[in-house]
């Protein structure tokens, strides 16, 4: 589904992943690790279009079409999503408003109709059960003074009813205690499916207690440095990020 | 002789040419000719003068206007309004064209009871009395030319007795050019509560100066919102006094400009009594190659203790060549009093932008959307139902046009 080869991008002149080869197939679970600095938030903002950051070296292959020449709203159109780390609030459009739009505009580009409100509303209804979230916070100003967990349900409920086949979730557990955790992980596990791949990326084995995933790849200063199954997960957090510091720098560059 | 001069003639033989026409019992006659004296002397305001600095009335005097005669079929002027701008006319209305009252197009029945609604002309033969102690009291024209201009040419309007919600609104056909030049006052009385709206959406072509001023005397709550959108050149001026103690007031401004359209928007809110609280939140978008202003005094008098005052200018550019003056101003004479101001110019939030953008939104319309969203702020702030929809409606079809028509040009 997804193929990154040697990817290099940096922001300002400022190279920040400096090869990254990762292949991604339907239905896989990755989790991607790393100290802060590491250039995670930059693979998924890459990944999801944003301008801010310039692609230097390398390609990406989603679906057989070159990903870096489309335009954020084509990726996601296309079947992308990007679970923010910080969802942005916006003052005066509501989640209703926005998921409306987003919808439609995923639609249109798949050759289907708009929804009609009445079939829109139905199901708003099932996929909030999903993260338990309230009617009222989907009529308000979106993410507008909503909590942390509140915000990161709204990302997980964004997701579910656009319903990507590639969904990028980006420190979805910060800011989390562990009850919200808990209903953000388990939207996520709801939603995982044959179709449907996921990128999960985290600082902290916590989340992935939660959401296990097929593969653990530990990123640092840009690079994947080690890539494994779901126990390098639990290794790293018992030795810790230097561990890979010290060998990070000396090891071969790896792939999945 | 320079421009100004010209036609500053042109106006006045243009009044010694038609005042003989003017309606009105006899204590209108003098006041028309003094009106015209004043505006001899004052002339048309220039670029040095300090609340003319960033507009430039040269493309108003490059036209030899004056007064419109009554339209021969009122109903083919209002259809080509009402296809222009799509707006529902509410069902109690004063309708006029061309400036003069229209009473076919006009209905008041459902307010007769309640209050007096009537044209100018109506009002001068009904209850002149009444008039007398108000009309060209308040708005001076002594001290402004576009008032005084007014004030000397008047034949007709608008004379609303006891209202509790007012909205006024400007339209014209597409692509005409003509000049509105317009004067509302206001008074509230002693506990009134007043809700004035005045929604601008003259040609593209059109020229429109205009004030409003009010008068708010002890415990009145006057609200005024001005939604600007159409007109090639604007300049509306909104005045409040709050000459009573515990006056309440909040005026509200949005304004779209785009392409070549120039937009100055100006305040002032005069606290002379003590106790008195206003609000100001003036929101300005700007696109193409537009000019706006915005231009906001708050003045606390002596006399004027306890006054709380706030005043927010936010304006939103959209583009790289569209401009905005803003000067928002205090001027204090009492220590006992609390008054923040502050104003803002800025562009549309990328991270918004890219967070639409991610889940789908094309550019345009997270983009349209986004704008909306910072003219919302302003229309939800308005209370009556129906109005708020209205307006919603109007601003939300004018956006579209903008941005439809850019992504039609590009």
């Amino acid at each position: 589904m997804l193929e990154i080869k040697n990817l290099h991008a940096g922001a300002a002149s400022k190279p920040i992943l400096r090869g990254i080869n990762l292949r991604v197939r339907a239905g896989e679970v990755h989790a991607i690790m790393g100290p802060n600095g590491s250039g995670k938030s930059t693979l998924a903002h890459v990944l999801s279009g944003r301008e801010t950051y310039g692609v230097t070296a390398g390609e990406v292959i989603y679906e057989g079409k070159n990903l870096l020449e489309m335009s954020p709203e084509e990726r996601a159109q296309e079947g992308i999503f990007l679970a923010f780390q910080y969802p942005v609030e916006i003052p005066g459009v509501s989640t209703t408003y926005v998921l409306k739009a987003a919808l439609n505009a995923v639609r249109k580009h798949r050759g289907l109709e708009e929804l009609d409100a009445m079939d829109f509303l139905a199901l708003v209804k099932e996929k909030m059960k999903l993260v338990e979230m309230d009617q009222e916070l989907l009529n308000r100003s979106i993410n507008d003074g909503f909590s942390g967990g509140e915000k990161k349900r709204n990302e997980i409920f964004q997701m579910a009813v656009l319903d990507p086949k590639l969904a990028i979730l980006d420190e979805t557990d910060s800011g989390l205690d562990i009850d919200a955790l808990k209903i953000v992980a388990g939207g996520v596990n709801a939603l995982r499916s044959e179709e449907r791949a996921m990128i999960v990326i985290t600082h902290y084995q916590r989340l992935l207690n939660y959401i296990v995933p097929d593969f653990v790849h530990v990123l640092y200063d840009g690079r994947i440095v080690k890539s494994g199954g779901k126990d390098l997960a639990e290794e790293l957090e018992a030795k810790g990020y230097d561990w890979v510091k010290e060998g990070g720098k000396a090891a071969p560059e790896a792939s999945a | 002789m320079n421009q100004a001069v010209a036609e500053k003639d042109h106006y006045l033989s243009v009044f010694d040419r038609s005042e003989q026409g003017g309606a009105g019992p006899p204590w209108v006659r003098p006041l028309r000719h003094e009106a015209i004296s004043r505006f001899a002397v004052l002339g048309f305001p220039t670029t040095k003068d300090e609340e003319w600095k960033y507009t430039s009335v040269s493309p108003i005097l490059q036209f030899p206007f004056r007064p419109a005669p009554p339209p021969s079929e009122e109903g083919a002027a209002i259809a080509a309004v009402e296809r222009a701008t799509a707006i529902d006319l509410p069902p109690d209305r004063l309708v006029f064209v061309n400036g003069h009252y229209a009473p076919k197009l006009s209905s008041v029945r459902g307010v007769r009871e309640r209050l007096k609604a009537l044209s100018l002309r109506d009002a001068f033969g009904a209850a002149p009395d009444s008039l007398k102690p108000h009309l060209a009291r308040y708005a001076d024209y002594r001290a402004h030319a576009f008032v005084a201009l007014n004030t000397a040419f008047m034949v007709d309007g608008a004379y609303l007795h006891v209202p509790v919600t007012v909205v006024e609104a400007y339209f014209g056909a597409p692509d005409t050019v003509y000049f509105t030049n317009g004067v509302t006052e206001i008074v509230a009385g002693e506990g009134a509560v007043v809700d004035h709206y005045k929604l601008v959406q003259e040609s593209d072509a059109a020229f429109h100066v205009a004030t409003q001023q009010a008068r708010l005397e002890r415990n009145a709550n006057f609200v005024s919102h001005l939604i600007l959108l159409g007109g090639g050149l604007v300049r509306n001026d909104v005045n409040a006094v709050l000459d009573g103690e515990g006056v309440e007031c909040a005026l509200n401004g949005l304004f779209l400009a785009a392409d070549d359209q120039h937009v100055d928007s100006h305040t002032r809110i005069d606290h002379v009594k003590p106790h008195g609280c206003s609000r100001e939140l003036y929101k300005g978008i700007l696109n193409g190659k537009a000019r706006g202003v915005f231009s906001g005094k708050i003045y606390v008098h002596k006399s004027a203790p306890k006054t709380d005052a706030k005043q927010t200018n936010k304006n939103l550019l959209l583009s790289e060549q569209a401009l905005i003056d803003t000067k928002p101003q205090l001027e204090i004479h009492n220590n006992d009093v609390k008054c923040t101001h502050g104003s803002t110019i800025g562009q549309l939030d990328q991270d918004a932008l890219f967070y639409l953008r991610a889940r789908g939104i094309g550019l345009e319309e997270a983009r349209e959307l986004l704008t909306h969203a910072f003219a919302s702020e302003i229309i939800r702030g308005i209370k009556v139902a129906a109005i708020r929809d209205q307006l919603d409606r109007t601003v939300r079809t004018s956006l579209g046009n903008q941005f439809r028509a850019k992504e039609r040009g590009s």
